[in-house]
């Protein structure tokens, strides 16, 4: 099996299937001749044509609301935001639109909103957002966040095969840096199941997106240590694989939940929440986190370094942890 | 104008303006709760332009365009049930008021950010062009919806994308009580579409005639290929933004000019001048209108009120997951 990227292999599993459904077709800006911002959709227009890669006007309310209405209609839109922050911008469509069709009158919305999220390349605070707990909020949407190149593929798959509205987060960190074998043809990694990404015995830690690797490094230095880090890639935050979180807590009775979006009503409070309604007699410590602080992405290196979650951080934490 | 199709025009204003009538006492009643908007004085707007769809085409009322669903074949009754948060509405009781769509009648529902059904309208009609399908979609908005970012989002992605759909203003000159001169710094509606790149006509709305020949003028150039139209229908809101609102904001004389120019009465006159009905089919067409929304009336309050145990129901494709996912989340799975 080649390596193939992160970024291929959500190319791949987009081109797939488009090869294997006529109803799907992606609508973004500059996704046609220039082929994505990233090149995510590198050789589309030439295989699909204009009709199928749809390069729109800059105007994120018009095409997400003409992928809504398209899917109302049976069609299976793909929507590329350039960047993820943007999401912002069509706010109200997403959120009072295609999430509420399908409970206020039974209009299935099956698009796929996706796009780069993400720090750690110096994007500053307009590029490097993770924008998905609003959406995590907001009853009537899935969020989707995949950490592999294999998940990446198996996941934009299953999320176009959704009948449901789904946000897709790449993180664009792992764009290029990310190379696996995964295997060829066709696949899908069903929504709402949780992946272990290192099995251990001390520490929970449970993440998902680029850091995951930050978890696995962290987990790696803390073997020499004597301590046992087990590490749980959600995958999707909606639906939550909410019994692999628990089951990894009552084996572990130790938790670190990690994110990289900033800390205040971040995911980390809903899982911390979860944990303490229904494993509460299984924790022998504080359940603790792991964010970002509570402030804009900044883009001077030296302050996104500091900004960024880390493998340290991680540590002290799992330290803090295991001695408690 | 044919005898038949003057019965018919007239048929759904006065359905419209009645049911709308009901719907107020209901409400004043507190049978209806919440808040009810009505388009009393508008009817020719969504009567005459509706009347044009093919079974095929769809329709984006707002909730000035109550003929607009009865014309799709959306029942008095089941609008009725739809009010009053019963199981029969369209929404079965998850939502009220104008807020109401059904696949299986093209209706694509509004949501109350108004502007926001234009770009979605917009999907739809993007649907027939990739499908190479023959429709058209009439999409409907307020004048205050043209000052919102996603109509103008939506106008240039309709004429950039030459998308068969016809844009139908109801310019009924206030915005809720905002008057359209702090709507606009421009006269007219058209003059804010006109710079897109689509033919925009305006018409007298209270004209039911000459809504029906501008839209079929409209929906003919859609259907023909050659992209959308904006029509800017001219009229006024006989009413307040909602039955709550007396619109003391509106001065008196408005109210006296644009009542002498009731679309209804217009109309009924020139079917008469022109001897397409007479008198008595016109007394006819009043009579059934009557008895009609006396059965639906009766007819929506056998509707039970939803069951509790399908609260979740819809939120997501698989009812399961909404439940369990829910289920979980208060901590009940276990």
């Amino acid at each position: 099996m080649p390596e193939i990227t992160y970024l291929e292999a959500i190319r791949e599993g987009i081109w797939e299937e488009m090869e294997r459904d006529e109803r799907v077709f992606m609508m973004g800006e500059d996704i046609g001749a220039y082929g994505g911002a990233f090149k995510l959709s590198a050789g589309m227009l030439e295989r699909f044509g204009e009709r199928r890669i749809v390069d729109t006007p800059l105007s994120e309310n018009a095409f997400l609301g003409a992928a809504i209405g398209a899917a109302m209609m049976g069609l299976r839109p793909i929507v590329e935001l350039q960047f993820a922050d943007f999401i912002t911008t069509a706010y109200d469509l997403i959120v009072n639109y295609a999430a509420k069709a399908r409970y206020r009158w039974g209009a299935g919305v099956p698009i796929v909103i996706r796009g780069p999220s993400g720090g750690g390349v110096h994007g500053g605070p307009f590029h490097s957002n993770n924008p998905e707990v609003p959406f995590v909020h907001t009853p009537g949407l899935k969020v989707v966040v995949p950490a592999t190149a294999h998940d990446a593929k198996g996941l934009i798959k299953a999320a176009i095969r959704d009948p449901d509205p789904v946000l897709f987060f790449e993180h664009k960190l792992l764009y290029r840096k990310l190379k696996e074998e995964i295997p060829r043809g066709d696949y899908a990694v069903e929504l709402g199941k949780a992946r272990i990404a290192r099995a251990g015995s001390d520490i929970s830690i449970i993440t998902y997106g680029a850091m995951v690797y930050v978890a696995l490094d962290a987990a790696k230095a803390l073997a020499q240590e004597g301590i046992e880090v087990e590490v749980v890639d959600l995958r999707c935050l909606v639906p939550l694989d909410e019994e692999a979180v628990l089951d990894s807590v009552r084996k572990t009775n130790r938790v670190i939940l990690l994110h990289e979006d900033t800390r205040m009503g971040g995911f980390a409070g809903e899982l911390a929440a979860r944990i303490t309604e229904h494993a509460f007699d299984s924790l022998d410590a504080p359940v603790m986190r792991v964010t970002a602080p509570d402030c804009p992405v900044p883009y001077s290196p030296p302050l996104e370094e500091a900004f960024l979650p880390n493998t340290k951080s991680v540590i002290e934490a799992a330290r803090y942890l295991k001695v408690y | 104008m044919t005898p038949e199709l003057g019965r018919r025009l007239l048929y759904y204003m006065k359905l419209m303006r009645e049911l709308e009538h009901r719907i107020e006492k209901l409400y004043r009643q507190g049978k209806i709760l919440g808040g009810v908007f009505f388009g009393r004085g508008q009817e020719a707007i969504s009567a005459g332009s509706a009347v044009l769809t093919e079974p095929d085409d769809y329709v984006c009322p707002s909730h000035r365009d109550l003929a607009a669903f009865l014309i799709r074949g959306m029942e008095p009754w089941v609008v009725l049930a739809h009010y009053l948060g019963r199981r029969d509405g369209p929404t079965r009781g998850r939502d009220g008021n104008t807020h109401m769509g059904s696949l299986p009648h093209h209706i694509i529902s509004y949501i109350s950010s108004m502007a926001a059904i234009v770009p979605v309208a917009n999907g739809v009609a993007f649907s027939f062009q990739y499908r190479k399908q023959p429709n058209v979609v009439l999409c409907y908005f307020g004048d205050g919806a043209t000052s919102r970012g996603e109509w103008h989002e939506a106008m240039n992605f309709g004429a950039v994308f030459k998308l068969p759909i016809v844009y139908i203003c109801n310019n009924n000159q206030y915005a809720y009580s905002t008057p359209i001169t702090r709507q606009m710094a421009v006269p007219h509606i058209t003059d804010r579409a006109g710079g897109y790149g689509f033919p925009c006509e305006r018409v007298d709305g209270n004209d039911v005639a000459a809504v029906y020949e501008a839209s079929k003028k409209a929906i003919e150039r859609a259907r023909r290929g050659e992209g959308p139209t904006l029509l800017e229908c001219e009229t006024f809101r006989m009413t307040g933004h909602s039955a709550h609102d007396g619109a003391e904001y509106v001065p008196k004389q408005l109210w006296e000019e644009w009542g002498r120019k009731c679309p209804i009465a217009r109309f009924e006159k020139v079917l008469l001048e022109k001897r397409l009905l007479s008198e008595a089919e016109i007394q006819q067409i009043h009579g059934r209108v009557a008895s009609e929304i006396d059965a639906a009336v009766e007819r929506a309050e056998r509707s039970p009120y939803p069951d509790t145990a399908d609260l979740l129901e819809g939120v997501f494709a698989n009812h399961t997951y909404a439940v369990s996912h829910h289920a979980m989340a208060s901590g009940k799975a276990e």
